[in-house]
């Protein structure tokens, strides 16, 4: 396949729209596994980006990144998630604006 | 023509879901629209000539990690009540417009794009091409990721650890 199915400013305009729905979602929620979960977005969004850079410019490296990033994501869900359950134990709710001290 | 209908639908479903990934309470209906986000990229990610990738996308992402948040929601019980107990008016204002502004942001950059696509290499994004970049070109940071992963593990049993609420002066 050498021609894109439809013009390259269409990927990168989704690459944008989840990508502002990833912040939206973050600014906007107040549940912690939902902003979490708008974070995943927006690394999607970013692997996206990655990927059609990588295939315009016919460069495996763009790929590799993309591994990279899913592996951090896969790191930074685990352990937000165990700091949540451990949230969730101490205060009995994941509301984030409950969150308001440091110390356990 | 076919790939440009699978562009199109594969785009809206993402979107769509992404919607409703930042408005519905619910969050294991959330969960749910978010592997559908994903998998829809995947079908992307396959017309970008990342096979190996969209595969990973679906196998680790949709697969692992999103059932990995559908544990933990279902781990924690919340009460419908508990969903989201006290929504701010203003913090929602504040969200649409930076949103807004950012999209406008976006648009003003990618408008401005002009890059010319190069023909893909016989085999791009296949898991040989991919494995060659990872054991030559990027061998080090792939040995790493092994390390951050197995931090990750260890960090996880530390902090999801239940621990008794007594302090070393005391005991």
């Amino acid at each position: 396949m050498t021609q894109l199915p439809v013009p390259l400013e269409n990927y990168l305009i989704l690459a944008g729209i989840l990508f502002v729905l990833g912040v939206v979602g973050v600014i906007v929620r107040r549940n912690a596994i939902i902003i979490l979960m708008s974070v995943e977005l927006m690394l999607n969004a970013s692997n996206l980006l990655l990927l059609v850079f990588a295939r315009i410019y016919n460069d495996i490296g763009g790929q590799a990144m993309v591994f990279f990033v899913l592996t951090v994501a896969a790191a930074e869900a685990a352990v937000g998630l165990a700091i949540l359950v451990s949230v969730y134990r101490r205060k009995g709710s994941i509301n984030v604006d409950g969150l308001n001290v440091l110390k356990g | 023509m076919l790939n440009v209908i699978v562009f199109w639908v594969a785009a809206f479903a993402a979107v769509s879901a992404a919607i409703r990934v930042i408005t519905i309470r619910n969050p294991i209906t959330c969960v749910l629209h978010l592997i559908v986000t994903l998998i829809a990229l995947a079908v992307i990610f396959l017309q970008l000539s990342a096979e190996f990738i969209a595969l990973l996308q679906v196998i680790i992402y949709a697969g692992a990690i999103m059932v990995l948040f559908l544990f933990i929601v279902m781990l924690l019980n919340l009460k419908r009540d508990e969903f989201e107990p006290n929504p701010l008016r203003g913090i929602r204002v504040v969200g649409l417009l930076v949103g807004a502004s950012l999209l406008a942001e976006f648009a003003v950059i990618f408008a401005g794009t002009d890059a010319s696509l190069q023909p893909a290499s016989a085999g791009f994004g296949s898991v040989e091409s991919v494995g060659r970049a990872f054991f030559g070109d990027y061998l080090f940071a792939f040995e790493l990721t092994s390390i951050l992963l197995l931090a990750a593990a260890l960090a996880v049993v530390v902090i999801a650890k239940e621990r008794k609420l007594v302090h070393l002066e005391e005991s």
